[in-house]
């Protein structure tokens, strides 16, 4: 008996607390997007919810570039952090479900390609000796150093690069193929950048290709191979990925704000948040940060509430920091 | 019969000569895993330990690794293993003792337990993307703990069933029939006997099932679990009343093997370290599970008189 008055009680109180979840709604401002650009986001928003005292509560996810496109483009999210411009196919899946967004680029990333440091052959490569290798044409063909340049060892080549799914993928691929997601397939691939950096380290005649940032961190097992580009080698770092000079291999990195929840305070508390503490930050976490003025232009144009991208859908290759404000954007 | 003592003795020394190659295969079988367990464990532990600490179970992520810590993750984990477990147990056991001691044997059952058998073998992304697609778009449940936790149910269902099934089979029909003999009904025999009886070998099958759910990654990815989150959801039990609340079913999450999968693809090799220390939590919170199992089931077994 009284088992069954528990059960009774159990229920009630159940279904009470289930219709008091229905309410409440909490300021949140929803992040997802690419894993390259998390490192930055995450920062901001610690630093915000520090500042805010946990008023407002930020959630950073990292499905991807284009994942992340796909929930922003449904209004799932308020931020989408991308590692690369939106593509015309996203342009178009926001303009059919009405979602208008401002576009503000938060710092700069480097691919870089890198030997392992005991390989005393490679101190420079051409745009297109690295197109000859990793094109798909090559996949079986071009296996020795030797195809690349008769001086190199006759030695098998062993070629590590980023994941298929990864925007790193998407831009290598798009700026020395000249076709995004166009490569030879016989490489060993990895999301897991560290995983590159250790098959890179223990093997003489490899060549990979990962993010700036990884070097930074391990460069004692790593050497860094400087990119012609048709001006003479360029050796990636702070200051030839600023400069422009460090080509096509550098890209900048963004934030797409909603423009509808940019209406709202706590969205927009957020988004000028980034740009004023941006430049600190992302020195923090090992990017490389725009010129303070760049994020000036972007706070501009946040609060002036110009939508749409400046790139047109294309994932431009080689954008330079002027090309981020040189037009006005378009939807 | 022309053999001699001789040959005899010859034969037995060969096949007792087979015995001990076959121990031996047996023993080095064991020990490969447990020693493969042992290096994995002494692995993280060495990098990770040094991470371990009340600090790092109270602290939201961060970007910078001393300060990062698993609050967010753990709280998350245990959540949605609450939530699988509500779904996954009545649902799984419930359709084992339908399957097994109500349903008639016919070809359409026998259709229904191959596809669950094959359902064990699907990988979880499918059952992440069902997931996206059932509870997320359709439902609407939204990328919560809720979605998460009925994720990974549909994930161990088949694991719970089976088990749930090769347990009741284990019962001697003569207790059925002794039960039906004192003119017990079905659910009487089922809720006396059945159960109590076979409680053991489910409550394995449902660990199992969670060891497996604990760590999984691609299906609570697909479902849109977050990897910054720097606040718990509601607390399930609150001071006023009805002192239970259910908000945290519909709050944002994230879960220990996202977290460390984050932090193992990040650069710096401090975030590698929390990343060991996470899996040694990870770890321990799989074998407390595991052994909870054991100790229920020992609990049990000694009640049972046959």
């Amino acid at each position: 008996m009284l088992k069954r008055l528990l059960s009774v009680v159990l229920v009630i109180v159940v279904a009470m607390t289930f219709a008091k979840a229905v309410s409440a709604a909490e300021k949140i401002v929803k992040i997802d997007g690419s894993s390259t650009v998390y490192p930055v986001t995450e920062a901001v928003a610690e630093e915000f919810q520090k500042a805010k005292k946990g008023a407002i509560k930020v959630t950073v996810g990292i499905s991807g570039t284009g994942g992340g496109f796909k929930k922003f483009c449904r209004g799932e999210t308020d931020i989408s952090d991308a590692s690369r411009p939106i593509l015309e196919k996203e342009m178009q899946l926001c303009k059919e479900n009405g979602i208008q967004y401002i576009e503000l680029p938060v710092a700069y990333d480097g691919l870089a390609v890198m030997v392992n440091p005991k390989n005393n052959w490679v101190t420079s490569m051409t745009v297109a000796e690295l197109k000859m290798l990793w094109e798909p044409a090559a996949q079986g063909k071009i296996t020795k150093w030797n195809q690349i340049r008769k001086e190199w060892p006759d030695k098998k080549i062993n070629l590590y690069g980023a994941g298929a799914d990864s925007g790193t993928f998407d831009y290598f691929t798009e700026a020395i193929t000249g076709k995004s997601k166009s490569s030879r397939g016989d490489f060993t691939a990895s999301e897991d950048d560290n995983v590159l950096v250790q098959g890179i380290a223990g093997d003489l005649y490899s060549l990979g290709f990962f993010g700036l940032a990884y070097y930074e961190e391990n460069h004692d097992k790593l050497k860094l191979v400087a990119i012609d580009n048709g001006k003479g080698p360029v050796i990636p770092s702070e200051k030839t990925v600023k400069d422009g000079t460090y080509q096509p291999l550098s890209r900048p990195i963004f934030i797409y704000v909603n423009a509808k929840s940019a209406e709202k305070p706590e969205v927009k508390e957020f988004v000028e948040f980034y740009m004023k503490n941006a430049a600190k930050l992302v020195r923090q976490v090992k990017y490389i940060a725009l010129p303070d003025a760049i994020y000036k232009k972007g706070l501009d144009r946040f609060q002036k509430k110009e939508i749409g991208t400046v790139f047109g859908g294309d994932a431009k290759i080689g954008a330079t920091i002027d090309d981020l404000f040189k037009t006005k954007p378009k939807i | 019969m022309k053999e001699t003592l001789q040959e005899l003795k010859k034969k037995i020394a060969k096949r007792k000569f087979y015995n001990k190659i076959f121990a031996f295969i047996g023993f080095i079988s064991t020990t490969v895993g447990i020693i493969l367990l042992a290096v994995l464990f002494i692995d993280l532990a060495i990098d990770g330990a040094q991470r371990i600490s009340y600090k790092f179970f109270t602290s939201f992520p961060s970007r910078f690794p001393e300060e990062a810590g698993i609050l967010s993750a753990w709280v998350g984990t245990c959540l949605v293993m609450i939530v699988t477990a509500a779904a996954a147990v009545p649902l799984g056991v419930g359709a084992g003792i339908y399957l097994e001691e109500y349903a008639k044997k016919n070809w359409f059952t026998n259709l229904i337990e191959i596809n669950i058998n094959n359902l064990a073998g699907v990988p979880s992304i499918i059952y992440g993307l069902l997931a996206l697609g059932l509870f997320v778009y359709f439902f609407n449940f939204g990328e919560s703990v809720l979605t998460g936790g009925l994720a990974l149910a549909l994930l161990i269902l088949p694991i719970v069933i089976m088990a749930t099934r090769e347990a009741i089979r284990a019962i001697p029909n003569s207790m059925r029939e002794a039960a039906y003999a004192l003119g017990a009904t079905k659910w009487q025999t089922v809720k006396d006997h059945i159960i109590p009886y076979s409680i053991g070998g489910i409550l394995t099958g449902i660990i199992i099932g969670m060891s497996r759910a604990i760590g999984e990654t691609a299906p609570i990815i697909t479902v849109g679990a977050l990897t910054f989150i720097a606040f718990l959801p509601p607390s399930p039990i609150e001071p006023e009343f009805p002192f239970l609340n259910f908000k945290w079913l519909m709050a944002p999450f994230t879960v220990m093997p996202i977290q460390m999968f984050n932090w193992v693809s990040r650069p710096q090799q401090a975030f590698h370290l929390n990343a060991a220390a996470a899996g040694i939590v990870l770890l321990v919170m799989t074998l407390l599970m595991n052994a909870l199992a054991i100790y229920i089931r020992y609990k049990f077994r000694k009640k049972i008189k046959w």
